[in-house]
């Protein structure tokens, strides 16, 4: 029972962190039908400017609570700033190509990102300053971390607050009626490119909050991170219909569950045949198996059989 | 095939003959600069092969796959398999290869049965999911039962051989002598003449203008008896074969197999490739397939001696340099050329339409 109890534990946590990148994923989705597959990257530069500005501060002798305000604003703001370039350099020029060019521009700034931070990051894994006492709490038979806490509270807040924006705001207004349909959304006097700059940007925004948690989390990060990161999101954006908030969040949280019941328990269920080396299995098979059943994921909405 | 040469203008005659010495020179010109520049048109062939079995499914067919490299990592793996001290084993290369085809058809068939449902998007990915899975199992099959051999790879892998005449070490022949490299690129040009023409077969048969139908419109194309299940999987079958033989080849090649060879991002690179190139139109794939995988090895040997010139030392790392380079060049040329290199005439006729 106590594995039971850790795994759902860390599975939250995992979720959260995969739902708050997802979310970046199914925004762009949802109003411009793109894979914005350099989204991973943006999150793996997220983490390593705020490694970089953090221990920077901490090594001035700034006092840690201050530095880590400074350098998680820093890595946000440049992540929104790198959001919004992205989509006026790769992807607005290619707004009526066909469909796969985007695609593949995306591509191309997700190999620059990634050897760009190379060149300046190098190749060797970097150590996340710790930025508050760690204490472990036990309960039940499982434990986990006041770290842990704080993750899985701040994604609360920010998927909050991103709902609160799309539902309660005028742009969030003009974003989803762009969503439903960009011309008429242009009719009503709403200016698509900046609706569609700000998808990204808040979505870098989230991605680079995530990237803070995945480094604080594991405590090391490397120019590579974004990838396997960026892909698992993606899955679970897809598993809770792309294009769909509540979607990308529950997908992101059962991602993690999955992920992290599966690492548990498939080594009893296939009597030892499989190890947790398969773990990142689960999450593909799952997703097969659900689009099987619901060709458009969990909560997307069906679409109609046109061409 | 004879009507078929008739038919050609004497010009058009005189660049096909053009070509063909080119083709045959091509590997004693690039040997002048080393056997790495041999190995490197061997692997631009290798992955024209490639770019053309994944035409069909994402050009022809228009269903997005982003797993690909999982049937090349059948086919090389097949023949790592029966061909290597690993099991023992070392069947023929015309064994291996017809099975390889088969093994990487059936593997086809087992993705696309559930995907047949899916459009676009979620389409790739559970394509990509797919090559995934394959690439973690071959990476940890070598516990409890030692079958892959997991991340160490599988060594010493025989040569494709006929009879005792083996593609991997130096002969004369007629006089002249041939290297490894060579003698591979002579196969390779070989097989992928074959492959070149199936396809252009494929493309203009009843299976072809099916394939047309449904990537442009699905209900329509059922509507007029186009049996789209079937259609739609022989698409996923022909595609995979393709690379499953593409596969087999690398595996005898390289001598070498390893799970490294078959990440997602190679899958991502065959589709680059496709797309660069112009979808759907054979010699555009051709031209995309070499240019993005020459590109990349001549910048490895273009941004040490550009630097220097330029600031009169080395300032980047000249690995990273060149994958930033190559990826800028991606950008661009999608920038410009939104339908690729060398679109087919429908796909620009509707750019034309629509401006």
């Amino acid at each position: 029972m106590d594995t039971f109890l850790q795994q759902i534990i860390n599975g939250l946590v995992q979720g959260a962190i995969y739902a708050l990148v997802a979310l970046g994923y199914t925004m762009v989705y949802g109003i411009m039908g793109l894979i914005n597959f350099a989204h991973g990257e943006v999150v793996m530069l997220g983490t390593l400017i705020a490694i970089t500005s953090i221990t920077f501060l901490i090594k001035a002798g700034i006092a840690v609570p201050l530095a880590a305000l400074i350098g998680i604003s820093l890595s946000v703001l440049a992540c929104m700033a790198l959001g919004w370039s992205l989509e006026r350099i790769a992807y607005r020029p290619l707004r009526h190509a066909p469909r796969l060019t985007p695609l593949i521009t995306a591509i191309g700034m997700s190999i620059v990102l990634q050897n760009l931070a190379m060149m300046i990051w190098g190749r060797n894994y970097m150590i996340f300053p710790p930025l508050i006492e760690k204490t472990q709490f036990e309960v039940a038979g499982a434990s986990f971390t006041n770290v842990q806490v704080i993750i899985v509270t701040v994604a609360a807040l920010a998927m909050g607050g991103l709902l609160w924006l799309v539902y309660r705001t005028r742009l969030g207004m003009a974003m989803r009626a762009t969503a439903q349909n960009p011309a008429v959304a242009g009719l009503m006097g709403v200016n698509a490119n900046r609706v569609i700059a700000s998808a990204f940007v808040i979505g870098s925004a989230l991605g680079a909050v995530a990237g803070v948690m995945v480094g604080s989390y594991y405590e090391i990060a490397h120019y590579q991170m974004g990838f396997m990161l960026g892909l698992k999101a993606f899955t679970a954006a897809v598993l809770g219909g792309i294009g769909n908030l509540a979607g990308a969040m529950a997908g992101g949280v059962l991602l993690g569950l999955i992920e992290a019941l599966g690492a548990g328990y498939i080594g009893d269920l296939t009597g030892g045949f499989l190890g947790s080396h398969y773990q990142d299995i689960f999450a593909f098979i799952v997703l097969i198996f659900v689009l099987m059943f619901r060709p458009s994921g969990l909560f997307g909405e069906k679409t109609g059989d046109r061409a | 095939m004879r009507l078929w040469l008739q038919s050609l203008t004497p010009r058009a005659l005189f660049g096909l003959a053009l070509v063909a010495v080119a083709l045959l020179a091509l590997p004693f010109v690039a040997a002048m600069g080393g056997q790495a520049w041999v190995r490197i048109a061997n692997f631009a062939i290798l992955y024209i092969f490639l770019a053309l079995g994944l035409n069909i499914v994402v050009g022809f067919a228009g269903l997005l796959d982003l797993g690909y490299i999982a049937f090349y990592a059948v086919g090389a793996y097949l023949w790592a398999l029966l061909a290597s001290p690993h099991f023992g084993l070392h069947w023929p290369f015309w064994a291996i290869l017809p099975l390889g085809a088969m093994v990487a058809c059936c593997f086809g068939v087992i993705l696309g049965a559930p995907t047949l449902k899916l459009r676009g998007d979620y389409l790739a990915i559970v394509t990509l999911g797919f090559g995934e899975i394959v690439r973690i199992f071959i990476n940890n099959l070598n516990a409890p039962l030692n079958i892959t051999n997991g991340p160490q790879g599988i060594n010493l892998i025989d040569p494709v051989a006929i009879g005792e005449f083996k593609f991997s070490t130096t002969s004369t022949l007629f006089g002249i002598t041939f290297t490894g490299p060579q003698k591979y690129y002579y196969l390779l040009v070989l097989l992928a003449l074959a492959v070149i023409v199936i396809n252009f077969r494929l493309q203009h048969s009843r299976i072809g203008r099916a394939w047309q139908a449904i990537r442009e419109d699905e209900i329509a194309a059922k509507a007029v008896g186009i049996n789209t299940r079937n259609i739609k999987l022989l698409a996923f079958a022909m595609g995979a074969s393709f690379g499953g033989v593409a596969g087999g080849i690398f595996a005898a090649m390289q001598g070498f197999v390893s799970p490294e060879s078959f990440s997602l991002i190679e899958s991502v690179m065959i589709l680059a490739m496709v797309v660069l190139g112009g979808m759907g139109h054979i010699p555009g794939v051709i031209l995309g397939a070499v240019l993005l995988s020459v590109l990349p090895e001549a910048l490895r040997y273009a941004v040490v001696p550009v630097q220097k010139m330029l600031f009169g030392e080395v300032l980047a790392d000249p690995e990273s340099l060149r994958m930033l380079v190559f990826g800028l060049a991606l950008v661009l040329v999608m920038r410009f050329k939104p339908a690729g290199l060398l679109p087919s005439p429908e796909r620009r006729r509707e750019l034309a339409e629509k401006v």
